[in-house]
C-alpha cells in the first residue's frame, strides 16, 4: 500500500485554511499536531451522546462514558505494547506524567543525599526541572549525559555516569530540538545492571515511530496526546505494573481511593491511584480515535513517510545559502524535526517572515535551553513534519527562507 | 506584503548598523533582562551623574526588533536628564501598548516612531520593550527613577 498523503490531508480540516493570504504550510507538529476529522468527530459524538462522569455513576450515560474511557485506555495500551491496560495512567500531558514519576517514585525509593539521578543535555525542560526539584527535596545529585557536535548523546562516559549510586535515569527517546532518535538500549542495559530505573520521555517518538515498551525495556514512558493527532489536555504515563503498584499516589482526591475515613485512607490500585479527580474523558475518547487513525495507516508507514520527507528537507535546506542544521545531518537515527540557523538573521525574524507567507515554524528555545546553549545559540528556528507533510511544503519553506534573506540581506 | 509595517527601513537600518552598541565603562547601573518565551537577552548599562545619562551602553542577543529598539533607545536617551528620559520612555511604552491605535510624536520619539507597526504584532511587543525595561532597571540601580507618574508597565 502506498502512503497517500493527499488522502490523508483531506482528513485534516485545518490544512485547507489560509494564513495571511497563503495556503497554510504547517511545519510545527513537534509543538502540537493537527487533528483529523475522525478525532474531532469522536469527541463531539461523545459530548453529544455519551457524556457522563466516569467510575461513579450507575446510570446509562455514566456507564457509557466509563466504557468509552476504559476502551481508550485499552487502545493506548495495545498501541505501545503494554502488558495490561492497567499500566496506562492518563495524565494531563507528558509534563504531568514525568512529575508524577519524580514525586511518587522519588518517594518510593526514599531518595537521599548520595543518590544520583541521570538525565541528558538534550532534554525538554519538562524532563529537567522535575528532577532538579526532586534533588532539592531529597538531597540527591543530578547528573547528565552531554551531547556531541553531531547532536547525539555522548555515551563514552556511560559506565561512570550510571553507577551504583544511580537510582533513576530519565532521558528523551527523540529530541524535540535536534530530531535525534536516541539508541536507548545501552542506557537501559547499564541502568538495570546497577539497579536503577529508567523513564523515557517518548513525547516525540510515540507519535512518529513504532514504539513497543517491551522492546524498549524501560520502566516508565511518558507521552502526550496533542502531539499524536489527539486533543490537548491528555497525556500518558506507562509504567511496569509492579512498580506502579508499589508507588504512593501523586495527586489526591476522588477516584484514587479504596476507602476513606476521617483518620486515614487506603488507595486504589493503579491506574486509578494516579488519576485523582475527574479525568479528561472526552480527551481520552479523542486520543483513542487518534490511535485508531495511526493504526489504520501503520506506524511503520508513518515513520517511512517522515524519513522520506526528512531526507528531502535535509537536502533542500542544505542548498539554501546561509542555512545550517543543528543535529544529525542525515536521516539515519533522526526524525522529522529540523532545527536550523539562518546566518545573520535571528530566529524570531525568520519565523515572522515565514508566517507572512503562511509557513508556520517554531522559533525560540523550544523549552530546551540547555540544548541551545550546547550549540552556542540563544534560539533556533525549527521545522517539524508529520504524516501530512508534503515535499511541496518543504519547497515553500525553502522559498520562504529566500525571502528571509531578501528582507535581511 | 503585510510585513512592511513591521520591518520598517529605519528598524532594519538600526539592526544592521546599531548605534552605541557594546558595554562600556564607567557605569553605575546595570541590568540584564531576558525574554523567557524566546530567550532574547540584553544587558544595559547607564552612567548617570547629577541626573543626566552621560552614557548608555548595551549588548544583547536578539531579534531585529529588540536590537533595533536598543539602538534607538541609545540614540534617544543618551545625554538626557532623568525627567526627559522618563517622558520619552513613557511615550515609547504607550506607543507599544497602543495596539496600533496610538499616533506617535516624532518630536519626542525620533526614529522610535518606526516601531508604531510593531504594536500590531502582539508577539513582538515584548521584543521592542525588552531594552527599555532593562534600561529602567539599570537607571534605578544607578539611583535614577525614570518611572513617569503613571507608567506601570504590563508587557
Ligand atoms: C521531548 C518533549 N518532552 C516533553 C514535552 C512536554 O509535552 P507537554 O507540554 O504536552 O507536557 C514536549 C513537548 O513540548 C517534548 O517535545
Amino acid at each position: 500500500m502506498t502512503f497517500d498523503v493527499a488522502r490523508i490531508r483531506a482528513d485534516f480540516p485545518i490544512l485547507s485554511r489560509e494564513v495571511n493570504g497563503h495556503p497554510l504550510v504547517y511545519l510545527d507538529s513537534a509543538n502540537t499536531s493537527q487533528k483529523p476529522a475522525q478525532v474531532i468527530k469522536a469527541m463531539r459524538l461523545h459530548n453529544e451522546r455519551h457524556n457522563g462522569n466516569v467510575s461513579r455513576s450507575v446510570h446509562t450515560l455514566g456507564t457509557e462514558a466509563t466504557s468509552a474511557y476504559e476502551e481508550a485506555r485499552g487502545k493506548v495500551a495495545a498501541f505501545i505494547g503494554a502488558a495490561t491496560p492497567d499500566e496506562i495512567v492518563f495524565t494531563k500531558n507528558s509534563t504531568e506524567a514525568i512529575n508524577l514519576v519524580a514525586h511518587s517514585l522519588g518517594q518510593h525509593l526514599a531518595l537521599k543525599p548520595g543518590d544520583e539521578i541521570v538525565i541528558s543535555e538534550m532534554e525538554h525542560h519538562s524532563n529537567i526541572v522535575p528532577w532538579q526539584l526532586l534533588c532539592e527535596r531529597t538531597g540527591a545529585t543530578l547528573r547528565w549525559f552531554g551531547v556531541t557536535d553531531e547532536g547525539r548523546l555522548a555515551l563514552d562516559s556511560i559506565d561512570e555516569l550510571i553507577n551504583e549510586r544511580t537510582k533513576i535515569v530519565s532521558v528523551v527517546h527523540m529530541s524535540n530540538v535536534l530530531g535525534t532518535i536516541n539508541d536507548v538500549a545501552p542506557i537501559v542495559a547499564r541502568a538495570h545492571e546497577v539497579g536503577a530505573l529508567v523513564l523515557l520521555d517518548c513525547s516525540q517518538s510515540v507519535p512518529h515511530l513504532p514504539v513497543d515498551v517491551q522492546q524498549l525495556g524501560a520502566d516508565f514512558i511518558a507521552f502526550t496526546g496533542h502531539k499524536m493527532l489527539g486533543p490537548t489536555g491528555i497525556g500518558v504515563l506507562w509504567g511496569r505494573y509492579d512498580l506502579l503498584a508499589a508507588m504512593p499516589p501523586f495527586l489526591a482526591g476522588g477516584s484514587m481511593i479504596e476507602t476513606v475515613t476521617m483518620t486515614g485512607t487506603t488507595y486504589a490500585p493503579p491506574p486509578a491511584r494516579f488519576e485523582a479527580g475527574t479525568p479528561p474523558i472526552a480527551e481520552a475518547v479523542g486520543l483513542g480515535a487518534a490511535v485508531d487513525y495511526l493504526n489504520a495507516l501503520g506506524m511503520e508507514a508513518v515513520h517511512r513517510h517522515e524519513q522520506e520527507i526528512t531526507a528531502y528537507a535535509l537536502k533542500t535546506l542544505a542548498d539554501v545559502p546561509g542555512v545550517s542544521i543543528f543535529g544529525p545531518a542525515t536521516p539515519e537515527g533522526r526524525g522529522g524535526t529540523l532545527s536550523f540557523a539562518v546566518d545573520g538573521v535571528h530566529p524570531h525574524d525568520v519565523g515572522q517572515v515565514l508566517d507572512a507567507l503562511g509557513v508556520e515554524v517554531r522559533v525560540g528555545h523550544h523549552c530546551a535551553k540547555p540544548t541551545c546553549v550546547r550549540f552556542g545559540v540563544p534560539a533556533m528556528t525549527r521545522a517539524s513534519f508529520y504524516l501530512y507533510t508534503t515535499t511541496d511544503e518543504i519547497d515553500s519553506l525553502a522559498r520562504g527562507l529566500d525571502q528571509v534573506r531578501k528582507v535581511f540581506g | 506584503m503585510m510585513l512592511d509595517g513591521l520591518y520598517q527601513e529605519i528598524i532594519l537600518d538600526h539592526y544592521k548598523h546599531p548605534h552605541g552598541r557594546g558595554l562600556r565603562d564607567p557605569f553605575n547601573g546595570e541590568a540584564h533582562h531576558v525574554n523567557p518565551t524566546c530567550g532574547d537577552e540584553i544587558t544595559v548599562r547607564v552612567a548617570a551623574s547629577s541626573d543626566t545619562f552621560s552614557d548608555i551602553s548595551y549588548d544583547g542577543l536578539g531579534c531585529s526588533i529588540s536590537q533595533a529598539s536598543a539602538s534607538v533607545l541609545h540614540e534617544l536617551l543618551q545625554g538626557r536628564t532623568a525627567a526627559e528620559a522618563a517622558g520619552i520612555q513613557d511615550a515609547f511604552v504607550a506607543l507599544m501598548q497602543g495596539r496600533g491605535q496610538v499616533e506617535p510624536d516624532e518630536d519626542v520619539l525620533g526614529d522610535g516612531i518606526a516601531f508604531a507597526g510593531v504594536a500590531k504584532f502582539p508577539a513582538r511587543v515584548k521584543c521592542a520593550l525588552l531594552p527599555w525595561m532593562a534600561f529602567k532597571d539599570a537607571a534605578a540601580r544607578a539611583g535614577v527613577d525614570v518611572t513617569a507618574a503613571s507608567s506601570e508597565v504590563k508587557a
